[in-house]
C-alpha cells in the first residue's frame, strides 16, 4: 500500500511531509508512517505542508502534539506552512505556534530552516 | 560408655580444662576452614592464623570438632589435651567424629527452637501492641454517621494488619454545619494511635472554636508541634459543610485532594497546606466549592490509591477518578470503589495500609418520572428562531456530517468567516464528545443538534443521552508542555477549543439526556 502522505526533500537534511485530506484520530497510523518515514533520512527539520489539509480537529491536534513531542526528543524543529486562518487561530490558542513555526508558503518555510551542516 | 573416658594413665594428669567461653566473630576466616573439613583437626594443624585460632589456643585447645549439619557450621567440640598427655589417637578422633556426626542435627535442632521461640515472643510483643494501637483508634472514630436531610453521607474505615493511623471524624458546628476530617498519621503502631488520639482532640476543640477551616488547621499545627515526636507528622484535610446552600469550605495539610463530580466531569479540590506537626507557623489556603444537588464528594486516605497489585503496579489516581465519574452516590460509590480495589489486588491480598473512604453526596432537588421527551432537554430563549434541528447518528465521523448541516443553517445570518468556523469547530468537538463519550459510540443512539438564532447570538445545542456520566477526558485544562513534556496526554483538546472558540459553553443535565449549548455572540469581537 503506498503511503497516504508523502515526503520531500527540497534540501540537504530538511524533508516536507505533504499531509491532505482530514487530520483527526484516523490519520494516526500514516502520520507516524510519514513521520517515521522522514525521520529515516536524518533531517535537521521537518517542515508540514498543510495546504491541501481540508478539515483539522482536536484529535487531529492531539496527532501533531504527538509528532511535535517525538521531534523535540528526535532534536528536530518543526515547521509548517499552508494553514487557513482558522487553523492558525487554533494554532495560537493551543499554543502549538510556540513551538511549530508557521509560515505562509513553502519558500518561507525552507528559507527560514537553518543551513544544513 | 565409652571406656575410654576410664583409662587412667600411670602418672599425675594434667587438670582438665575449665569450661571457657570462646567468642568467635561469624567473619572469622576459622569458621569457612572448620565448615569445610571432614573430621577434628589439632589446633597446632589449621593452616590459617586468625582471631579465633588465637583464642582457641590461648584457651588451651588442642583438638577442634566441628559440628556440621547440612553443610553448615553449627557449632564446635573444644577438647584440651588428652589427659594421657599423648595426642588424641586415630579411634579417639573416629569416635569424636561420631558423636559430632550424630550430635550436629541435633544441635541444630534445639537452635532452631530457641530461634522460634524468640519469634514467636516478639510476635506475640508485635500482636500486643497492634491490638492496643487498633483499639486507642476505634475509640476515636465515629460510631454513627450524621443525618443530614438532603445529604447522604457515608464512611468507610478498614484497618491494615498493622494499623496505619488513619482516622477520620464528624463534627457538629454552631448553625447546623457539619465539620468533616480525614487524617493519616505517618508511622504505625500505638505512638501514631496515640498522635492520632491527640490530633482528634485538637481538631474537637479547635474547631467547635474557630469553625473556619484554615484556621483550625492553622492552630492544630501550632499545638501538634508541641508535641510530635520525632519524624512522625499528620496529615489531615478538614471542611466544613453548610448542608442547607451547599457550600463547602476546606483546608488541606497534605492529605490526598478529595475529588468533586459535577456535570461536568470530576475535578480535584485543591488546597495548599504542609502536613501537620512538620514546621512551626504553617498557613494553610482555604478555598470552598458550592455542591449542587446530584453532586458529590469523595474524601479518600492514601491507603487506597497507593495499593499494589501483584505486579506492583499502584490503583493510582486515575483509576480512582474514573470510579467517582460513575453516577452512584454514597454507600454506592464506596462499595463500588471497594469492589474495585478487590478486582484490582486480586484475591488474597494484604492490604499494606489503612483505607478510608467519606463520601458527601448532595441529593437530587426531585427525582423525574416518566419518560424522558428528548426534546424536553432543549430550552431556548423565548425570542429564539430555530434555524436547523436534526440528529445524527452515533458513528465515528459523524460530527464531520453535521456541519453543512449547520453551514446551510447559518448562512442566512452572514456571520464574518472566522466567526462561522470558529462556531463550526466548536460545534463539531461538541458533537465528537456526544457520540465517543455520552453515547459510548452506540450508533442507533442518536446525537439531537437544535441551530437557532436571536438577534444578538447563535445557539446550538448537543444533546446526548448520556450512557457514560462525564468523563474526565476534558476536565483537565490542557497544557502543551505539559503535554509534550509527557505529563498530559496529548488528547484532551476537545472543551478547550468549544470555550476558546465561541462565547459561552454551557451544559445542562436532565432526563433525557446531557446537552451543551454554545453560543455565539453575532457582533461579539472576535475571540
Amino acid at each position: 500500500m503506498s503511503p497516504r502522505f508523502g515526503i520531500r526533500i527540497p534540501r540537504a537534511r530538511v524533508v516536507v511531509l505533504d499531509l491532505s485530506g482530514d487530520l483527526r484520530a484516523d490519520a494516526r497510523e500514516d502520520l507516524e508512517a510519514a513521520y517515521a518515514d522522514a525521520a529515516a533520512r536524518e533531517p535537521q527539520a521537518v517542515v508540514l505542508n498543510l495546504t491541501e489539509v481540508e478539515y483539522m480537529d482536536s484529535t487531529g491536534i492531539a496527532l501533531l502534539v504527538g509528532l511535535l513531542a517525538r521531534a523535540r526528543r528526535d532534536g528536530r524543529e518543526i515547521s509548517a506552512y499552508g494553514l487557513t486562518d482558522h487553523y492558525r487561530e487554533i494554532f495560537a490558542i493551543t499554543r502549538l505556534s510556540d513551538f511549530i513555526h508557521v509560515y505562509d508558503d513553502e519558500p518561507s518555510a525552507l528559507g527560514n530552516v537553518p543551513a544544513g551542516t | 560408655m565409652p571406656r575410654w573416658r576410664r583409662a587412667r594413665p600411670a602418672e599425675q594428669p594434667p587438670a582438665p580444662l575449665e569450661p571457657t567461653d570462646i567468642a568467635l566473630s561469624p567473619d572469622d576466616p576459622l569458621l569457612g576452614y572448620l565448615a569445610g573439613i571432614a573430621g577434628p583437626v589439632p589446633v597446632d594443624r589449621i593452616p590459617i592464623e586468625s582471631p579465633g585460632v588465637r583464642a582457641l589456643r590461648e584457651a588451651g585447645i588442642s583438638l577442634v570438632v566441628p559440628l556440621v549439619a547440612s553443610g553448615e557450621l553449627v557449632g564446635l567440640l573444644n577438647l584440651g589435651p588428652r589427659r594421657s598427655e599423648r595426642e588424641y589417637s586415630t579411634d579417639d578422633r573416629r569416635l569424636l567424629q561420631d558423636l559430632a556426626t550424630h550430635a550436629a542435627p541435633a544441635v541444630r535442632v534445639a537452635q532452631l527452637v530457641r530461634e522460634q521461640e524468640s519469634e514467636a515472643l516478639a510476635r506475640q510483643r508485635i500482636e500486643q501492641e497492634l491490638h492496643v494501637a487498633r483499639l486507642i483508634q476505634q475509640q476515636f472514630l465515629p460510631k454513627e454517621l450524621p443525618d443530614l436531610p438532603g445529604w447522604h453521607v457515608a464512611a468507610h474505615y478498614q484497618p491494615a494488619r498493622e494499623v496505619g493511623g488513619d482516622f477520620y471524624d464528624f463534627l457538629e458546628l454552631p448553625d447546623g454545619q457539619l465539620g468533616v476530617v480525614i487524617g493519616d498519621v505517618t508511622d504505625k503502631g500505638v505512638p501514631a494511635a496515640l498522635v492520632m488520639a491527640t490530633t482528634h482532640s485538637i481538631l474537637r476543640a479547635e474547631a467547635a472554636r474557630l469553625v473556619s477551616p484554615g484556621d483550625v488547621l492553622r492552630r492544630a499545627n501550632a499545638l501538634l508541634i508541641e508535641e510530635m515526636p520525632p519524624h512522625m507528622f499528620v496529615t489531615c484535610l478538614f471542611a466544613v459543610l453548610d448542608p442547607t446552600s451547599g457550600r463547602l469550605r476546606f483546608a488541606n495539610a497534605g492529605q490526598d485532594l478529595p475529588y468533586l463530580r459535577t456535570a461536568e466531569g470530576v475535578v480535584e479540590l485543591r488546597a495548599t497546606g504542609m502536613p501537620l506537626g512538620l514546621l512551626p507557623d504553617m498557613e494553610y489556603e482555604e478555598k470552598e466549592v458550592f455542591l449542587e444537588p446530584g453532586q458529590e464528594v469523595l474524601l479518600h486516605s492514601d491507603g487506597v490509591v497507593e495499593a499494589h497489585d501483584r505486579n506492583r503496579e499502584m490503583f493510582g489516581f486515575p483509576r480512582l477518578k474514573r470510579l467517582v465519574a460513575e453516577p452512584v452516590t454514597g454507600g454506592e460509590l464506596i462499595d463500588l470503589v471497594l469492589a474495585e480495589l478487590g478486582r484490582f489486588t486480586g484475591p488474597g491480598w494484604e492490604q499494606e495500609d489503612d483505607i478510608t473512604l467519606v463520601a458527601l453526596a448532595r441529593l437530587p432537588v426531585t427525582a423525574r418520572s416518566g419518560p424522558a421527551v428528548p426534546d424536553e432537554t432543549v430550552s431556548l430563549p423565548g425570542d429564539a428562531r430555530v434555524l436547523a434541528s436534526f440528529e445524527v447518528a452515533s458513528e465515528p465521523g459523524g460530527e464531520r456530517l453535521v456541519l453543512p448541516v449547520l453551514a446551510t443553517a447559518i448562512e442566512p445570518l452572514g456571520l464574518p468567516k472566522a466567526r462561522r468556523d470558529a462556531l463550526a469547530t466548536a460545534v463539531a468537538e461538541a458533537a465528537m464528545n456526544a457520540i465517543e463519550h455520552g453515547n459510548d459510540r452506540r450508533p442507533e443512539l442518536p446525537v439531537r443538534l437544535v441551530v437557532a438564532a436571536t438577534d444578538t447570538a447563535v445557539l446550538v445545542t448537543v444533546t446526548d443521552r448520556a450512557v457514560n456520566s462525564v468523563g474526565e477526558q476534558d476536565v483537565e485544562v490542557p497544557d502543551l508542555d505539559a503535554k509534550l513534556a509527557g505529563f498530559q496526554s496529548p488528547r484532551g483538546w476537545g472543551l478547550f477549543l468549544m470555550r476558546e472558540l465561541v462565547d459561552e459553553v454551557r451544559t445542562r443535565d436532565s432526563a433525557g439526556g446531557h446537552t451543551v449549548e454554545l453560543v455565539l455572540h453575532r457582533n461579539g469581537v472576535p475571540s
